[in-house]
């Protein structure tokens, strides 16, 4: 190869790492998914659907109308979660409030994905969790910090619990963890309605089943005055921490990416698939279970049916947005954390539906995890060096033969033993975005 | 044939025979204890009254009349007999027959019933209409289910049959009440079901995305673009796009008329009707055509059907929109048979709890279908026992369903494998 070739290669490289990063990949993709959001607002929007009877008369009307709705709209989701003119920076405390329960729960489901296992008990393991630490909460009466730590150490312990009963059917009867996840789910969401009639946990003097406030000395401190964000967003990002290391730095955590990886190489290997499995489980309830004291200590305060919202089933979506490693999972719960937010104040101000914040996100994880689509978008395939849109079959064939680069660099998982990666669901965006770096770089080649 | 072939006949009788399995004993013999304590010791002196006739039924029969207290101890003597041959044969390395099992959960729920309503204010329930709503609560599942079974055993799994449903529903809705035809709006359920599996299949096969994934993504975007259009659209305008006409009941001549079997099977609406062509459907064509056995043979092993010709991803492709039309009609049933109106997120999980029937009646057409058939049952038993008023708190009479689906997965079923290649993208090489 003469050096020609060499400067070249070096320049096409250059634009090709831009086209082809993951970092542009991921904002181009939020890019696309906010403007389809944007043009559902804008098609949808009253005074756009009038304006279109004389469309082709004054298109201007139609299209001013439409953009209106829609900026209208976004701005007011930004000033929810961000920037507000009123309050200033409020609303990013806001965003960090909403994003602690998502975080923790978003990290339990992770380290499942991580150890192969798809855990869509989130929200099961939050609603149990919540039920023991709101009880130690509300009904037992210690000193400021120690009452807190209770409240804590039962919410978690409750979240283990129900994850922990998954695990251990699983690695006893190797029932499938979807179903038992599944149905755990709806059992706790009847246990709460049940525990919440009963006179333990019935409010004294109230028929709607809510339990009493818990003790101001259970409840975790406010950090920043005058909003609700409180110690909890602190505490998720040591849970980010121990996970990255529990995951990267821990035998335990190289053990459990083993068994999500290759259960049998695992075994062969001499570790127990059904100690992994419990375990992994139960460190995911247990996660929910700090979701759940990040509601019942920190923005709720009290046990209702609607304690856990949809956090349980949020924290997959973000878990699948940060690709299952800790620190992804902790930016895709701040992103969706600012949705939650902002939505809320879209609503008020802007009369738009909060759903179309489920469509914007959806649209997100989709669009993150099929990066060629998206190049194929913005036509970035030709910058990027790729001829064509790389067909799949490419794509999938040279992960497999790069699997190895890419999990050193990545410590991702092993990709190319098909079967296993595809179970262990998180695993396969790292897949797909280490396939197309490889696609980019061969592509250049060429 | 080569060494290690003749060598296995030897060996294999005594290898299948060691693993003494006592799981299933174990969970026959927990369930028939409790059985026996609580339906029997525990039951009560009244009598449950169990109506069998309907209105318009050729002939009346009379209603079954059981005693509490001694229907329950009959029942648990039953039980326990049951355990203890399967006991008997796990000793000697062999498995209770399946039919054996089956009788075990008639017998179980005939004395739960037995001791719930006799135990009720009004001790008096109408089997039929229990049975039939049953099969009624049942319908969404059931097509549900079949979508997953047309999916998984192509090799893709499919965990967005809940956004199909919702789809489905939604689509059907809003269909209905502008064109003023409910079949209209039956087509376009079926329409919307596809594409959102058309979504799956294309992020799924052409770019390799993570099925599950996909999956899980596609039901919050259809869960968020119906609340949202609902919400934008619907709301402000019912009468315009949120009242579709109801399906008319095509009770079929004479066949409706016999007792039981009638008000449960021939008093349906269109959907019921093609829900079992549907089932038949699917299973003879799955087991007895060659687009079934291409189909199967994808789901096994995609290399080797790609070898033979078949075009592997293709095929999957519309297997899985087939399954995502079939889901729709489901769908369908929630704004056009159950409620003329569509409201958010009216699916409520039961595209779940299809995934869960799908797994537990192991990936076969009919298995899954009588397994979507159980969850129809115990959802109408909670709501037919809280009318009756028994003493057990009706959160736990809900969760009844989900706690048996536990038991049966953890100890009948156990380690179930699906489709060896299903969640596994195929790649030419």
């Amino acid at each position: 190869m003469s050096s020609q070739d060499q400067t070249v290669r070096r320049e096409a490289s250059l634009t090709q790492k831009i086209a082809g990063s993951g970092w542009l990949m991921s904002l181009l993709a939020i890019l696309v998914s906010l403007v389809v959001g944007g043009l559902l607002i804008a098609f949808t929007n009253e005074t756009f659907q009038e304006s279109l009877s004389y469309f082709f008369a004054a298109p201007q009307y139609a299209l001013s109308a439409g953009w209106h709705a829609a900026s209208a709209a976004y701005v007011a989701l930004f000033q929810g979660a961000v920037l507000s003119p009123d309050t200033g920076f409020a609303p990013l405390a806001e965003t960090m409030t909403n994003a602690t329960p998502l975080i923790m729960a978003g990290l339990g489901v992770a380290v499942a994905f991580r150890a192969g296992l798809f855990n869509i008990g989130a929200q099961g393991q939050l609603i149990v969790g919540a039920i023991f630490g709101a009880y130690a909460g509300f009904a037992w009466h210690l000193p400021a910090a120690l009452h807190l730590l209770v409240v804590v150490l039962l919410a978690v312990l409750g979240g283990a619990l129900w994850g922990g009963i998954v695990g251990w059917l699983k690695a006893l009867t190797g029932a499938h963890e979807v179903i038992l996840t599944i149905m755990l789910n709806y059992i706790a969401i009847k246990l709460l309605d049940w525990v919440l009639n009963t006179p333990a946990f019935l409010r004294p003097g109230e028929t709607n089943p809510i339990s009493p406030l818990v003790d101001k000395s259970a409840t975790y401190p406010i950090i920043v005055p005058g909003t609700r964000l409180h110690l909890g967003f602190i505490v998720a990002i040591l849970l980010v921490l121990a996970m990255w290391w529990l995951m990267n730095r821990s035998t335990l955590g190289f053990q459990l990416r083993a068994v999500g990886e290759n259960p049998a190489a695992a075994r062969t290997a001499g570790m127990s698939v059904k100690r992994a499995t419990f375990l992994a489980m139960a460190i995911a309830g247990g996660l929910a279970g700090f979701a759940a004291s990040a509601q019942i200590a920190g923005t709720e305060q009290v046990l209702a049916n609607g304690v856990a919202g949809s956090i349980g089933f949020d924290a997959i979506t973000v878990a699948l947005l940060g690709r299952s490693t800790p620190w992804g999972t902790f930016f895709a719960g701040l992103l969706f954390g600012a949705f939650r937010a902002g939505a809320t104040n879209m609503q008020i101000s802007t009369g738009t539906p909060i759903d179309i914040v489920l469509v914007v996100q959806s649209l997100i994880v989709l669009f993150i995890a099929a990066p060629p689509l998206v190049r194929s978008m913005f036509g970035l395939n030709r910058l990027a060096g790729i001829k064509k849109a790389p067909s799949a079959r490419k794509a999938a064939k040279l992960a497999a033969t790069s699997a190895k680069s890419v999990e050193d660099a990545k410590t991702a998982p092993a990709v190319g033993q098909g079967k296993h990666a595809a179970a262990s669901g998180g695993d396969a965006p790292t897949q797909d975005a280490a396939a197309d770096e490889n696609t980019s770089s061969e592509g250049g080649t060429k | 044939m080569s060494a290690p072939a003749t060598t296995t006949p030897s060996t294999l009788p005594s290898l299948v025979g060691r693993p003494v399995s006592f799981k299933t004993t174990i969970v026959l013999g927990l369930l028939a204890v409790l059985a026996f304590v609580f339906f029997g010791a525990l039951g009560s002196d009244n009598s449950a009254t169990l109506r069998l006739a309907t209105d318009g039924d050729l002939f009346a029969l009379p209603a079954l009349v059981l005693p509490g207290r001694i229907t329950g101890i009959v029942v648990g003597f039953l039980l326990l007999a049951i355990a203890g041959i399967s006991f008997a044969l796990a000793r000697r390395g062999e498995k209770l027959p399946a039919w054996a099992v089956v009788v075990f959960g008639v017998l179980f729920v005939l004395g739960f019933l037995a001791w719930a309503v006799s135990g009720g204010d009004t001790p008096s329930i109408s089997l039929t209409g229990l049975l039939k709503g049953a099969l009624t609560l049942g319908i969404p599942l059931i097509f549900g289910t079949l979508s997953g079974v047309l999916g998984e055993r192509s090799g893709v799994v499919n965990i967005a049959i809940e956004g199909q449903l919702l789809g489905g529903a939604f689509s059907a809705a809003l269909m209905g009440t502008i064109t003023g035809n409910a079949y209209l709006g039956l087509i376009s359920a079926a329409v919307a079901g596809a594409l959102v599996s058309m979504v799956l299949a294309v992020f799924a096969i052409k770019y390799l995305v993570n099925q599950i994934i996909v999956g899980v993504v596609l039901n919050v975007l259809v869960s968020g673009l119906t609340g949202f259009l609902f919400g934008q659209v619907m709301t402000a305008n019912p009468e315009a796009f949120n009242q579709p006409p109801r399906l008319d009941r095509l009770p079929i001549p004479f066949l409706s008329q016999i007792p039981i079997i009638g008000p449960i099977f021939f008093q349906q609406t269109i959907i019921g009707y093609l829900l079992y062509v549907a089932v038949i459907g699917v299973w003879y064509a799955l087991g007895h055509t060659r687009w079934g056995l291409r189909t199967r043979a994808v789901g096994e092993h995609p290399k080797a059907a790609d070898t033979l010709g078949v075009k592997v991803n293709s095929l999957r492709f519309w297997n899985v929109t087939l399954g995502g039309a079939i889901a729709g009609i489901g769908g369908a049933y929630f704004t056009l048979e159950a409620v003329e109106m569509f409201t958010k997120d009216m699916s409520g999980g039961r595209g779940f709890i299809a995934l869960a029937a799908l797994i537990l009646g192991r990936w076969n057409p009919i298995g899954a279908a009588l397994a979507a058939l159980l969850f129809g049952f115990a959802d109408n038993l909670a709501v037919v026992l809280s009318i009756v008023g028994t003493p057990v708190p009706s959160q736990f009479l809900e969760m009844l369903p989900y706690i048996v689906t536990i038991f049966a997965v953890a100890g009948l079923v156990g380690k179930s494998r699906g489709p060896a290649a299903s969640g596994e993208p195929y790649v030419k090489e």
